[in-house]
């Protein structure tokens, strides 16, 4: 293989691990505040779950389609490409956030607010210390699915490894194919790894 | 004045009706015990003591202030709670878990280790050995004994115990019931206890509020209780003898 092409699988690599840390990162910032908001909201509940459930559900071609009229979020690059891998990536974050923080033993909790705690400090003193590993858990799995689910970016000029795998298939060139098909899986399992090493140094659940 | 006082209280809830018309005074220095079976509204009425649980109709006072008017952190700061269940934080060391409540109040940590080294002791948990354990390092009568050293952390005038020792196995219990009468001697403090083992309301109780259905059927000390009339203080009588 030339040099050419190693530059441009690390470039490419480069360029799809940021989409998905820009996604991840985007995901993360919506998705723990929804998810606390929703053990405060019962009655929102049922609505936003639904919600997320269902973004996973569209295929995610249907999704640029939808995406790329839209102002602002819309159109061909890297920004729709990051809004789509967001919608992905925030049901496993959301969810995770939540049920981590409802399985929180009801008598610690119950103590918590015997003993005072406004419920900024049970949030955050015991709420979401003892749902950390619970919520990292939820980013890992949404992690590794965006590093998958972001070759499709390529689509629509958002770049990254995915650009390998659609000039591969329409050339119908295996080594084109793997050159983003085997970084993208590296990724994953680093990603994997290194999230599930965070996980476990966090306090059990 | 009452340290607490309960005047007319009810409580109903989805048409059933917890808790009807109690009315009780509690003065400093009293252990007042309700005793009651499961369902019978002791723990509704203690949860209204620290505002857990606001009655539906009448009033709960502390220090002559109704619940209602109360800012419910620093009520519940003023008073300490213990429960079956213990609730300790699993992420949080013993001298943390004992030191919350002055830690909340925002003493500085010379003060809180202070004090935290203090009621340690007090309990027989030397703070050389226990202070820097996690709860799930320690048994099920030393969290317990964590749990009501806690709740004296920031001296409040006013424990409240939900069935603390319940859950113990009963030599533990014996043990933590004798702490009990002996904290109480050291610290001078005003305890509302529930429960539903006439031992311990015999033992703890300085008076017994029997309750049977969300009413108050008697109000007696434990030595007028042993001869008390009425077919449900007899029922719980019954239960020593055997």
């Amino acid at each position: 293989m030339s040099t050419d092409l190693w530059r441009e699988i690390l470039e490419r690599s480069a360029e799809h691990l940021l989409l998905v840390l820009y996604a991840i990162g985007v995901a993360i910032a919506i998705g723990v505040p929804l998810g606390v908001l929703l053990t405060r909201r019962p009655a929102a509940r049922a609505w936003a779950l639904g919600f997320a459930n269902i973004m996973q559900t569209v295929p995610s071609l249907a999704l640029f389609g939808f995406l790329i009229p839209i102002p602002w979020i819309g159109g061909i690059g890297k920004r729709t490409a990051i809004v789509a891998l967001v919608f992905y990536a925030l049901l496993p974050i959301l969810r995770n956030t939540f049920v981590g923080i409802v399985s929180v033993e009801p008598s610690v909790c119950d103590a918590a607010v015997a003993m005072g705690m406004t419920d900024g400090q049970l949030l955050l003193q015991v709420q979401l210390p003892l749902a950390a590993r619970t919520i990292m858990a939820g980013i890992r799995v949404a992690t590794v699915t965006t590093i998958g689910t972001a070759a499709i970016a390529a689509l629509i000029g958002g770049g990254g490894l995915g650009v390998f795998i659609f000039r591969g298939v329409a050339s119908v060139d295996t080594a084109q194919i793997l050159a983003g098909a085997v970084p993208a899986a590296l990724l994953a399992l680093a990603a994997d790894w290194g999230l599930g090493w965070v996980e476990r140094r966090l306090a059990p659940a | 004045m009452a340290l607490v006082e309960f005047r007319d209280v009810w409580y109903e809830i989805a048409g059933r009706t917890i808790l009807a018309s109690l009315n009780l005074r509690v003065e400093a220095g009293e252990t007042v015990v309700f005793l009651g079976r499961s369902g019978s509204g002791k723990t509704t009425a203690l949860k209204m003591i620290n505002a857990m649980v606001f009655p539906t109709r009448g009033e709960v006072l502390v220090d002559g202030r109704r619940t209602t008017e109360w800012d419910p952190i620093r009520l519940r700061r003023r008073i300490g709670y213990v429960m079956q269940e213990v609730g300790l934080f699993p992420h949080f060391t013993v001298r943390d878990n004992v030191g919350l409540v002055p830690k909340l109040e925002g003493w500085n940590e010379p003060d809180i280790d202070q004090r935290v080294n203090l009621l340690l002791e007090t309990i027989g948990m030397p703070p050389a050995e226990f202070r820097s354990r996690y709860p799930r390092q320690l048994s099920g009568g030393q969290r317990q004994r964590v749990g009501v050293a806690r709740a004296l952390a920031a001296d409040p005038p006013v424990l409240l115990f939900d069935e603390p020792f319940g859950a113990l196995d009963p030599v533990t219990r014996l043990e933590l019931q004798r702490q009990f009468l002996e904290l109480r001697r050291d610290f001078q403090k005003t305890s509302i206890f529930v429960t539903h083992d006439v031992r311990e309301a015999l033992l703890l109780g300085t008076r017994i509020a029997l309750l049977a259905g969300g009413r108050l059927e008697l109000v007696a000390a434990p030595g007028e209780f042993r001869y008390a009339p009425g077919e449900e203080a007899r029922g719980f009588l019954a239960c020593l003898e055997n």
